[in-house]
């Protein structure tokens, strides 16, 4: 498992904050994901239907979650596939090792998946001689810079395009290094040449799943690059690696939630692949795997079940709630300490490693309440983290620690940058929503707000903070 | 071992022990009966509308669409395709059995193999199977008549997509897909793979910038056969196709 810094957030925060390769990559960032989103959602009228029938169809399923589990595993035999039931991580990890070794595996190609990061299937891999290769294009360049992702979906998060060049130059040594990078386009086909090799190369191929099927016994990836079918489709053995709360009834039921995922991700009405998995090559088939696993992961999960914290269980991660949230905008990543960083890695983090580690993760909020807003599945997040601090404190920690937590919480509120960026993200997000409108006759999470008055839309230019900046920007050059 | 301690654990939550027999028939009937969602308005169109529905969604997600009026027509646009984007006249072709009477020969400089793809293809023919107008997607189920790679390892896939297999809604192609497919592997309608592709493919890893062609193909071409009579823009049988701005809006107000 990835080593947890989490104890050291107010630290890791202070330090990113004061980085400023960081800042430039999250000012960089910024925003585009949230103008996307919103158009995204402006566009089909209704989404909040959708989210509303997505919430309830993730609850019916966490309600029923042992029959929909058992329905799928029977489906997955009769297509022909195997599924390994994981406890634990290292029952997760060793599973996913005897497969490969069974396979005769020396290298491995890896689609992105957020679950292998959490049970650190790659250096169990390395550390018994196989070689994992990972081949989303984000991935690929954290591999090689031997770090670990910043964000859910985009795990290249913190970095801008120079880092990319100056790692790509550093570690393709085989490729002439004057070579020029004109554009982001020329570093995406370096990264293209070089994975080609491996994907044909590769013995076994290992992929994540955003959703598993019981009606049909499917595992489903959603991506942009196309990575993940590749790494799917050429070796000879492939291993999906999914928690127990992937698991949806129906297509029909996939369908709402895919009609909810990409637009809440990055924006786009759907991904370029989203692909459905059934089991291993079939007769008369000229491709894909010979073998098919499913490495079924619980790894805490079902604790969750009959708590407080079972309706994070209805997480698609989607990533809206660290796209729009003030403190993952000011600090990255990285500074949450471990796997799931942002609103919903506050909550769920302490499920999984204990809250012991991680107690001031529910404080690393501002309780704007954005994050809850923009779920597609309509996770109360803010609740959740009260509730942790609750419990925090019928487990009577001692003064010291309660004044740390308390401190983190101010401390998060007397940073302007904090504020300053979530005053503009919403005024952007706001601006979009109302566009040509002039004023707002209901706001979602303001309706007692709007009920009896109108919110103007805000004047384009942002800010007043921000257009005085530009403007002495304006005036320097 | 593990699998009963992850179900005991879960019933333990949810304070009760495996489900009675009545609720787990309600359960099973839920899943044979697969009840429909909401599904989105925006499709729902009279038979032109989706079809150019459909045309616009391709092209707003930097994919092409060149219309054409019969499979005999292929050839020929594919050869002005290929040669217009200053690409080989090779290609690897879907051993489909819709291709059968496609007469190639009125082209002889196109060559093809009919097989899965390798890594030195530079473009691939592919057999669509179902268009869905809703996000200009298409459906690409696989077996022996459309391997999975065409979609993959070409540098360019053009997927030849008859107008009369195009839907409104995802679910209007799985039932589709529930009354014609039959996988004898696991008696259901499932083949091993299905694709749904929108565009070619993409990256926004670095700065969050989108660029075109990650590791699938960088061009998405399709060749639409109007084969459907009540699919056709209504006055005129070959008008010049509705056109999107590729990252811009499908439609106006979209
Ligand atoms: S908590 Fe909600 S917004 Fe955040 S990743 Fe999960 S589904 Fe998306």
């Amino acid at each position: 498992m990835v080593a947890i810094t989490s104890p050291a957030f107010k630290e890791n925060a202070a330090r990113a904050l004061a980085d400023p390769g960081l800042q430039k990559a999250l000012g960089t960032a910024k925003g585009a994901f949230l103008q996307r989103r919103a158009q995204a959602v402006a566009n089909l009228p209704e989404f909040e239907q959708l989210r509303n029938i997505g919430r309830d169809i993730k609850n019916h399923t966490l309600a029923n979650l042992d029959f929909y589990l058992e329905a799928y595993e029977s489906k997955v035999k009769a297509a022909g596939g195997q599924v390994h039931w994981c406890s634990t991580a290292d029952d997760a990890r060793a599973a996913v090792l005897e497969i490969c070794r069974k396979a005769g595996a020396r290298t491995v190609t890896k689609g992105k998946s957020m679950i292998s990061e959490e049970l650190g299937i790659n250096a169990h891999l390395e550390a018994h001689g196989i070689r994992p290769v990972e081949t989303d294009l984000g991935e690929y360049i954290l591999q090689l810079r031997q770090e670990h992702p910043s964000h859910i979906i985009a795990p290249a998060f913190h970095l801008n395009r120079e880092d990319w060049e100056a790692d790509f130059r550093r570690l393709h040594t085989d490729l002439p290094p004057d070579r020029v990078f004109h554009e982001r386009r020329d570093i995406l086909a370096e990264a293209r040449t070089k994975l080609r090799e491996k994907f044909l190369a590769a013995d076994v191929g290992i992929t994540g799943a955003n959703f598993l099927i019981a009606e049909t016994g499917s595992s489903v990836i959603v991506t942009n690059e196309g990575n993940g079918d590749l790494t799917q489709t050429l070796p000879r053995v492939h291993i999906a690696l999914a928690s127990i709360e992937k698991v949806v009834p129906t297509l029909e039921d996939a369908c709402n939630m895919l009609r909810l995922l990409a637009r809440s991700a990055t924006g786009q009405d759907f991904s370029v692949y989203t692909t459905f998995s059934t089991g291993a090559r079939r007769e008369g088939d000229l491709d894909g795997p010979d073998e098919y696993h499913v490495v079924l992961v619980d790894n805490g999960r079902s604790n969750m079940i009959g708590t407080e914290f079972q309706e994070m269980l209805r997480c698609i991660r989607c990533a809206a709630c660290m796209n729009h949230c003030p403190v993952y905008g000011a600090v990255g990543g990285h500074a949450y300490g471990w796997v799931y960083p942002g609103p919903m890695g506050s909550v769920l983090t302490p499920s999984l490693v204990g809250i012991e580690k991680t107690g001031l993760l529910p404080n690393a909020s501002t309780f704007c309440g954005r994050c809850e807003s923009v779920c597609p599945v309509k996770i109360p997040l803010p609740g959740m983290m009260r509730h942790w601090r609750e419990r925090e404190f019928e487990r009577h920690l001692t003064p010291a620690a309660q004044r740390t937590n308390i401190g983190l919480w101010a401390w998060f509120a007397r940073r302007p940058t904090v504020y300053r960026w979530a005053t503009r993200a919403a005024i952007g997000a706001l601006g979009l929503l109302g566009r040509g409108k002039g004023a707002f006759h209901s706001l979602p999470l303001a309706g007692g707000w709007t009920k009896g008055r109108d919110l103007p839309v805000p004047e384009p230019g942002g800010t007043f903070m921000a257009r005085y900046a530009k403007a002495r920007r304006g005036q320097r050059v | 071992m593990s699998k009963d301690a992850i179900l005991g654990a879960i019933r333990r939550g949810l304070k009760r022990g495996p489900l009675p027999a009545d609720q787990q028939a309600m359960l099973a009937g839920r899943l044979a009966s697969h009840p429909r969602h909401l599904i989105p308005a925006r499709s729902r169109l009279p038979r032109p509308d989706q079809v150019a529905l459909f045309v616009r969604n391709v092209e707003k997600e930097f994919g092409t669409v060149e219309r054409v009026p019969d499979l005999a027509a292929v050839p020929a646009a594919l050869a002005e395709y290929l040669a217009a984007q200053n690409l080989p006249s090779r290609f690897v072709l879907a051993p489909n059995p819709d291709f059968e009477g496609i007469p190639w020969t009125d082209r002889p400089l196109l060559t093809f193999e009919r097989r899965r793809a390798q890594a030195s293809d530079q473009v691939s023919l592919q057999h669509g199977w179902a268009g869905i107008a809703e996000t200009g997607t298409l459906m690409l189920p696989s077996g022996p008549g459309r391997p999975t790679t065409l979609n993959l390892l070409a540098e360019t896939e053009v997927v030849v997509l008859r107008a009369s297999t195009i839907v409104g809604a995802y679910e209007e192609a799985w039932d589709r897909l529930r009354a014609e497919s039959h996988d004898v592997r696991s008696g259901g309608f499932m083949p091993r793979n299905i694709m749904f592709v929108t565009g070619p493919s993409r990256s926004a890893d670095i700065e969050q910038t989108l660029e075109l062609g990650a590791h699938g193909p960088r061009r998405l071409h399709v060749i639409l056969v109007d084969d459907d009579a009540a699919a056709l823009p209504p006055g005129d049988a070959t008008p010049p196709p509705p056109v999107a701005v590729p990252g811009g809006p499908a439609a106006p107000g979209d």
